[in-house]
This record gives structure tokens, C-alpha cells and sequence, in this order.
């Protein structure tokens, strides 16, 4: 272990604290003896080697040799995972979010919603994506929030390398509004939003169809063009939506419009209506402990609905953001929790597996990148992250984080701060100038 | 997030990262200023108004015995017994400790076994789920300076988040304070966290009043948008110090006209009602410590005080608690210098640390913010023992509330407050085993006939997450 951190030492000072312009050189690795854990869904494997080379996956599991000329670091005591990936973020579109100017989450008065792309606005060096990068997460979707109208707009892939190279897949999917928020939204009522959705898709095939607008129809060029990509299945749609009800009322849109790929976002009543989810194929982004009846549309909240879809077969990422405590970083201790919740007479949880899963493979998955990342499988994108213990365990935390092979740094605003005020002491000069 | 701005619309998005923002609440406590008499005699409550009826429900004398123990004040014993009958812990102690003749015994090897969890920073009943406007009842943000408003007046006892919190967090004890938009927000209360038919049912017997007050951001938004003091932060001080002033004058009154704005302030003056303060930035809870000394107030504890770190030592030195959330950050401009490892580095300076929650999910894990927050100092280089970590969601909770003579750790004559937790109490993987309340077993992992459901959530889907 001791070894093994003297060497993060070393090529940290390599990497710097500053973004680079173009991603730095992926350096070959194997680190052997650690617990690996591959994030398929799987146990954890002990005494176990990864190995990666030229930023890619080659190998993880038990048997797997150290070849020649790439440099083992011994990871004994530590645990090696892929990047968490995070679904459903603002990462770098905000630097604090009460401070308007700094939040390009929503455009409230814009005169485009569904057009709205997240892309050129994602700033790679807002503070956030750093500490999510310190906090193991390596790769996420950005969205934008509804706001002008019932569609968000339009999200993006992101890598959390310290480059400014962050987007990986821009447009990757629309987002709608189709419960309570989208219901105000719209003008009052659910009647309204799915009046609108019908009115915007159909718009938007004709735009498909036709190669050209309809300019007497109610959506602007952009919007239309946008959503033309939505209506053919060539983009995804992500949909909002809480009320078990109004899940089935938004499954049934596919009999209306069959090419839409959808994710059902939200989902927190998924559990009653699980068959029916799972028989659709589509997959669920939910938060994990939404427990309260917060709203009309969430009445049957409980911790349980997550394992309750999976036994059911749905394929759940746990993502989204409810409070001002949750960031990327805090995704292992939701996922944790599941598995604690497996003790509780009455309750559904997940094994281990499947929590890490929840917040790796199967986010990552949902996000384009199946079998690419998220998973610790040859050929997937080097994205591993050195944990100083078990990394759903609210006391670990990342040793080293590796994107595409790329050793990052994991300093930021906060690691300066804790270091400027180990002391207090004042006594030749003010804190300012400790630094 | 501090609740600042009530809940609803966009904010109840799946997504509402950005919408938060403004969060915030307030403020706390210092310990050492109430002694048991003054709490139990509060100035205010000369004649009791709204006065408690909680009666703690019947329990049976229990033994248990060879858990883990964390008794709240920073002690640790292997292998140990705690017993408690008629409400109250009888004896703690090794495994030499003999169980009395007629005491149920549980054995909780492999276990732990805790004070009951308080959480001094909560708007459970006063920000109730379901969170629809008709639900918003903890700011009274109509003037920036509402001494008069009692929290207890806003409570529905039958907000669902009490129980989560019993049966997810083992909270056993909690203050419920008004929101952050006023400088003075008015009385808080504090609650057993036990279901009623009326809040004056949930009320802590003796338990003593504080006040909530706030500072930085919040008020001059608020206030300053509407083009009326303050809108500035020196605006704040001013308006504050001019209320002081108007307070001290009635406190020596000989026998003055009630008011009850003056009343709650008098009471503060006179050490009867405590002083929980909503403060971010560290220069501006050393100006609020200045504010106290020129009035003759303690400030009990700063809430939110996310840049405690800066001022550990000045923390130290005036015996002011920082009530703090483990790891929030950046949702507003006073919340940017949070770090994770900032209530490490006020343990470490020797001043006082709780971890609270200001929201009805973090309640459910304030062990779990608890241990995250230990574990970032660890890798500072602070070693903080298990056994003191647990003293900040417990003893020290206890203490900047005013009730640490009577709950907060398991001492012979305390209310029996207890957590059984089925593993160490700072893992994930933990969960609240038996909870008793006063010696009353009110929750019980394996039996869910014993977890309650509240009013609003009988016959619905979930009916409170016990389906």
C-alpha cells in the first residue's frame, strides 16, 4: 500500500492541477492483489489483477497474467472498480446554484425548449466535476432542466478527464417532462402535456418524413428538427415520470409512436407497476432512497422500489439528483444503502453486485456505452478507479482515478482549502498567503 | 438546503439540482449555558403555554447485553450491558454488570447499541411531506424579524417523516426550527419523536426553547427584493442590533405589557431560551459572536457552518457548537468553501461538532454523515474514535439543545433512549435494529407491525413504506 501510494505521488505531479487541452498519454497499468470488482453485477474477486494498455480494458479476474513490460502496481489492500458513471447531472453547467448567472441548468425564457443542446455550455473545469473525479466517478450524463416548455432539451456523454475534451456524445438523448412538473409546464393539467407530446412528435415526423417544416404547426424549426431525431429512434427520449399510472400512460406512447427509445426517469412508484415496465424492455433511471411521499405523484414512495423492479426484471441505474446534498460523489452511498436494506423484514434490496452495477454498468449502458464502460471487460474505455476500501462503504474513498488509462488529478478548490487551513496559526503571515 | 423557499414546482422535479439552491437554515446552540433548573423553568413558559402532554408509552425492563456500546459521551465498552426499566437507563456497563431478576433480556452480540440519534436541525411538521404550498409553514417571511412566531404552531404531527426517521435514522429526539428567511425566525421546538394526535403530545418535557436566527444571504435577498431592510449584510447587523436594543429595554421593564416578540427575546437575555444561529461564512459568525457579547447572549450553535474550520479556534474559545452537514457544497454562494473535512478540523481544534440534517432524507443517515465526515479527517491525518463520532449525532446534539440532562447518552437516571443497530453504527451497511423511545420499544426491524404509519399514509399505496 505504501508503495502503491508513493507511485500516485509521483505521476500526480505529473498530471498538475490544471486542465490540459488534449487528454494526457494513457500509460499501460496492472495493478495485482486487490479486490476487483468488474461492475457486471458480479461479487467482488479477490487477490485479483486488472490490466490496462494503450487506455483500454485488456483483462480483470483472478488468472489474469501481468504481461511483459507493462509496469504492476501492488494494489494489496485496495479496491480496484470501473469509474462510477453518473446518470442525470448538471456537471458543468454549474458553478453555484443559486447564483443565476453560473447555472446554465435551465433557460427559463428561452423561445426553444426541445432544441436546447447541453454541449457548448458543459464547462469541464466547474469545481464539481472535480470533486465528482475525486469521488470516483469517471464518466455521466448531463442534462438540462424543463423549464420554457415540457421537453428540457437535449443532454449529453460526458468523460470527467481533466481536459476540456469532456463531451463524448453530444445530443445523446431529448428529456420530457410527463408527471406533475410537466403538468404545470404544460398549462395546467397531464392533459395538456400529453396533448403536447402527441402534437411535438407528430410535428416532428412530418419534419422527418418530409425533410422540411411545417410552418403552421406550433413547434419553431429548431424544435422540430430536434425532435425528428426523437420520433425516428435515432435519439433517445427520456421521460420524466413518477405516478404508476402515469408510467403506464407513457409506455403506451410507443403504440402511438413505436420507433421511440425510451427511459423512463424518476419512476418512483415504478415498483407497482413493475411487470409492465419490465415486460417494455425500457430501462429506469431512479434515485435510490426516495422514501417520502413528497409529492400527490409519489404516494407510494418506499426504498424497496429499486429492488422490487430489478427482481422483476427492469434494468435500474440509480441516478438524479432530489436535494442539495446529493451530488455524483454520493452515489455509492446510495447504492450501499440498498444493499444494507435487504436486513429489513418486508424490504427489497440489492446484493452487492447489483447496487455497484446499478451505479456502473447499467448507468453506463443506458447512456450508450454498453460493454464500454462501466465494466471492467477487454476493450472497455481504462476507466479504473484504486479504492482505500470497500467503495459503496461511506468511509472509502478513491486512492487513484485512471480515464482511458489517463491518471487524473484529484485536487481542487476544496483539497487547497482543507490544506491552507490545516493550521491556523497566523503568526508570520495571514492564511492568504499559504498556498 | 436550507429551507429557505418552499417546496414544490420546479424543485420537485426529478432533477432539481439547480432549482435548491437556497438552502440554508440556522443556527445553534452552545452547550453549556442551561443549567437543569433554568431549563426546566423557562421564562416564557411561566404559565406553560401549549404546555407538553407527551407521556412516554409503557415499556418492559430490558437487558442488553454483549453489544458494542457507544454511550454518547465519547465512551466505549466491549462486550457490555446497558439495562433500563421505567423509562429510564438503570446501569451501564461491562459484561460483570448482573441483570436484575424480571429485566428482558436481548442479546446484541455482534451488535451496537447507541443513545437514541437527535438530529437539532429539522423541518419535519413544519415542511411536512407531501411538500404542496398548502404545506409551507416555516417561514413567516413577512417581516425580517418574527421573535413571536413559535415553531410548535406550524407542526402537523402527522408529517410521514417522522417516520423515517425512527425507522431509517433511530431519531429518537429533534428540534424543529422556523426556516432561514427572517433574521430572528421565531421560537423552535423541540419533539420526541414519537406520533400524537397534537404536536403538544410530540413536545420534549422540559426541554427549553431556542430561537432561530439567520444570517448572510437569506434575509437581504428576501427583504432587499422587496426594497425594505435589510439588503445587505451590514443591513442585517443593523436591523439585528436595533431589535437587541428595543429587547433590552424591555427586559428591564418592571412589569411590562406582554409581547411576544419581546418575550422571546427577554428570555434569551436571560440565558432561559437558547440562541441557534443559521451562519455559512466564518467572518460572519465571528461578527455574531461580537453581536452576543455586545448584548449579553450565547449563541448556542451555528448551523450550516460550513466554514467552522476557518474559525475552529474562536469556535473553541466561545463555546459556540458548529451543527453541520458532512459533505454540502456550492448550492449557493456562502455554501462555495465547504469541505468535507471541515467538521474533522472543529473536533480537532477541541470544539463542539454536530452533524445535522436540515432535510427529511438526511435524517434518515445521520450516522452515515456522521461516519463520512470522520473518515475524511482520518485521511487528513485527524484520528477521531468511533466512540466521539457518535457524540456528535448524540450527546453534543443534546447539549447545543439544552437537554443534555436528561437524553443524549445512556447514564443512569437519562431517559432510556436507545438504538440497537444491527452492525456498527458508522457502516452503510448498518441498520437501526430496535429503537426505544422513554423505554418504550416504538420500532422494531423485524416486526413491522411495530413501525407507525401516519394519518396521511393509511390506505395509500405504500401506506408509509411498510408494504
Amino acid at each position: 500500500m505504501k508503495r502503491f501510494l508513493a507511485l500516485s505521488a509521483a505521476v500526480l505531479s505529473t498530471a498538475g492541477l490544471t486542465l490540459t487541452a488534449a487528454p494526457l498519454a494513457a500509460q499501460d497499468i496492472a495493478i495485482t492483489g486487490a479486490t476487483v470488482a468488474t461492475g457486471d453485477g458480479s461479487a467482488p474477486i479477490e487477490n485479483a489483477t486488472v490490466v490496462v494498455r494503450s487506455g483500454r480494458i485488456v483483462a480483470a479476474g483472478a488468472d489474469v497474467a501481468v504481461p511483459e513490460g507493462v509496469p504492476a502496481l501492488d494494489g494489496t489492500g485496495t479496491w480496484v472498480t470501473p469509474g462510477i458513471f453518473a446518470s442525470i447531472t448538471n456537471l458543468g453547467l454549474v458553478d453555484v446554484s443559486a447564483v443565476s448567472s453560473s447555472n446554465d441548468v435551465r433557460a427559463s425564457d428561452s423561445p426553444y425548449d426541445a432544441a436546447l443542446d447541453v454541449a457548448p455550455a458543459i464547462n469541464p473545469a466547474a469545481q464539481d466535476f472535480s470533486y465528482s473525479r475525486a469521488g470516483g466517478v469517471t464518466r455521466a450524463t448531463v442534462t438540462p432542466v424543463a423549464s420554457s416548455g415540457i421537453f428540457a432539451g437535449q443532454g449529453a456523454v460526458v468523460d470527467l478527464g481533466a481536459d476540456f475534451d469532456a463531451v463524448t456524445q453530444r445530443r445523446a438523448f431529448q428529456h420530457v417532462e410527463m408527471g406533475e412538473r410537466g403538468a404545470s409546464l404544460a398549462g395546467g393539467s397531464r392533459t395538456s402535456v400529453h396533448a403536447m407530446v402527441r402534437n411535438a412528435l407528430s410535428e416532428a415526423q412530418y419534419y422527418a418524413q418530409q425533410g422540411e417544416w411545417d410552418e403552421h404547426g406550433m413547434l419553431s424549426r429548431l424544435d422540430a428538427q430536434a425532435l425528428s431525431r426523437v420520433v425516428t429512434g435515432e435519439q433517445q427520449l427520456y421521460v420524466t415520470v413518477h405516478r404508476a399510472a402515469d408510467i403506464l400512460s407513457v409506455l403506451a406512447l410507443r403504440e402511438e409512436f413505436p420507433n421511440l427509445d425510451m427511459v423512463l426517469v424518476g419512476v418512483t412508484e415504478g415498483w407497482m407497476v413493475a411487470d409492465r415496465i419490465a415486460a417494455s424492455g425500457i430501462p429506469v433511471i431512479t434515485a435510490a432512497l426516495s422514501d417520502l411521499p413528497e409529492s400527490f405523484e409519489r404516494l407510494a414512495a418506499t426504498q424497496s422500489n429499486v429492488g422490487r423492479m430489478v427482481d422483476a426484471g427492469v434494468s435500474v441505474a440509480i441516478g438524479g439528483y432530489e436535494s442539495s446534498g446529493d451530488h455524483p460523489r454520493s452515489l455509492p452511498q446510495m447504492a450501499g444503502n440498498l444493499v444494507a436494506l435487504n436486513q429489513v423484514t418486508g424490504a427489497t434490496g440489492l446484493s452487492w453486485g447489483e447496487a455497484f452495477a446499478a451505479i456502473t454498468s447499467v448507468p453506463a449502458s443506458i447512456g450508450g456505452l454498453e460493454g464500454r464502460a462501466g465494466v471492467l471487460a477487454s476493450g472497455a474505455h481504462g476507466d479504473l478507479v484504486v479504492w482505500d476500501g470497500d467503495p459503496l462503504e461511506v468511509s472509502s474513498a478513491p486512492l487513484r482515478v485512471f480515464i482511458d488509462g489517463v491518471e487524473q488529478p484529484l485536487d481542487n478548490h476544496q483539497t487547497r482549502l482543507r490544506e491552507r487551513y490545516r493550521t491556523l496559526d497566523e503568526s508570520e503571515l495571514p492564511p492568504a498567503y499559504r498556498r | 438546503m436550507d429551507r429557505f423557499f418552499n417546496r414544490g414546482g420546479p424543485t420537485a422535479a426529478f432533477v432539481s439540482i439547480a432549482s435548491l439552491a437556497l438552502a440554508g437554515c440556522a443556527a445553534a446552540s452552545a452547550s453549556d449555558g442551561m443549567d437543569s433548573a433554568s431549563a426546566s423553568a423557562p421564562v416564557a413558559a411561566q404559565d406553560e403555554p401549549y404546555a407538553s402532554t407527551y407521556e412516554r408509552y409503557p415499556g418492559v425492563p430490558t437487558a442488553l447485553i454483549g453489544a458494542t456500546i457507544y454511550d454518547g459521551a465519547g465512551g466505549r465498552i466491549e462486550n457490555g450491558v446497558v439495562l433500563f426499566a421505567e423509562g429510564e437507563v438503570v446501569a451501564i456497563g461491562d459484561a460483570s454488570l448482573a441483570v436484575p431478576d424480571g429485566y428482558t433480556v436481548i442479546d446484541g452480540t455482534g451488535r451496537f447499541v447507541t443513545p437514541g440519534i437527535i438530529d437539532i436541525h429539522s423541518h419535519l411538521g413544519d415542511y411536512p411531506t407531501p411538500s404542496v404550498p398548502a404545506h409551507s409553514d416555516g417561514n413567516e417571511a413577512t417581516s425580517p424579524t418574527t421573535p413571536e412566531v413559535w415553531a410548535e404552531h406550524s407542526v402537523w404531527p402527522q408529517d410521514p417523516g417522522f417516520s423515517r426517521a425512527l425507522a431509517n435514522g433511530g431519531i429518537t429526539s429533534l428540534q424543529i426550527l422556523p426556516g432561514s428567511a427572517n433574521l430572528m425566525g421565531g421560537r423552535s421546538v423541540t419533539l420526541k419523536n414519537v406520533y400524537s394526535r397534537t404536536v403538544q403530545g410530540m413536545k420534549f418535557p422540559g426541554a427549553p426553547y431556542s430561537m432561530k436566527m439567520a444570517c448572510g444571504e437569506n434575509p437581504k435577498r428576501v427583504y432587499g427584493s422587496r426594497g425594505r431592510m435589510p439588503s445587505t449584510r451590514m443591513g442585517n447587523f443593523a436591523v439585528n442590533r436595533e431589535t437587541w436594543l428595543e429587547a433590552q429595554a424591555y427586559a428591564e421593564e418592571e412589569d411590562p405589557d406582554r409581547d411576544l416578540a419581546m418575550e422571546t427575546l427577554a428570555g434569551v437575555l436571560a440565558g432561559e431560551i437558547l440562541i441557534q444561529n443559521h451562519c455559512y461564512r466564518a467572518d460572519e459568525m465571528a461578527l455574531v459572536m461580537d453581536m452576543a457579547d455586545e448584548f449579553g447572549y450565547q449563541v448556542s450553535a451555528f448551523h450550516h457552518a460550513v466554514e467552522s474550520y476557518k474559525i475552529a479556534d474562536l469556535l473553541r474559545e466561545n463555546d459556540v457548537c458548529s451543527a453541520v452537514w458532512a459533505d454540502w457544497y456550492g448550492f449557493k454562494m456562502e455554501a462555495y468553501d465547504a469541505i468535507p473535512e471541515n467538521a474533522a478540523m472543529i473536533h480537532n481544534a477541541g470544539a463542539c461538532v454536530v452533524i445535522h440534517s436540515d432535510n427529511e432524507n438526511d435524517i434518515q443517515r445521520l450516522n452515515q454523515e456522521a461516519a463520512k465526515a470522520q473518515a475524511d479527517g482520518r485521511r487528513m491525518g485527524i484520528d477521531i474514535p468511533d466512540a466521539d463520532v457518535i457524540s456528535w449525532i448524540t450527546l453534543n446534539a443534546a447539549r447545543a439543545m439544552g437537554i443534555d440532562h436528561m437524553t443524549g447518552s445512556l447514564e443512569p437516571g437519562k431517559m432510556a433512549d436507545v438504538v440497537l443497530w444491527n452492525g456498527d453504527p458508522l457502516s452503510v451497511y448498518t441498520r437501526p435494529q430496535m429503537v426505544w423511545i422513554d423505554g418504550a420499544l416504538m420500532y422494531d426491524m423485524d416486526n413491522p407491525m411495530l413501525r407507525p404509519v401516519s394519518d396521511f399514509e393509511l390506505g395509500q399505496p405504500g401506506e408509509g413504506d411498510v408494504k
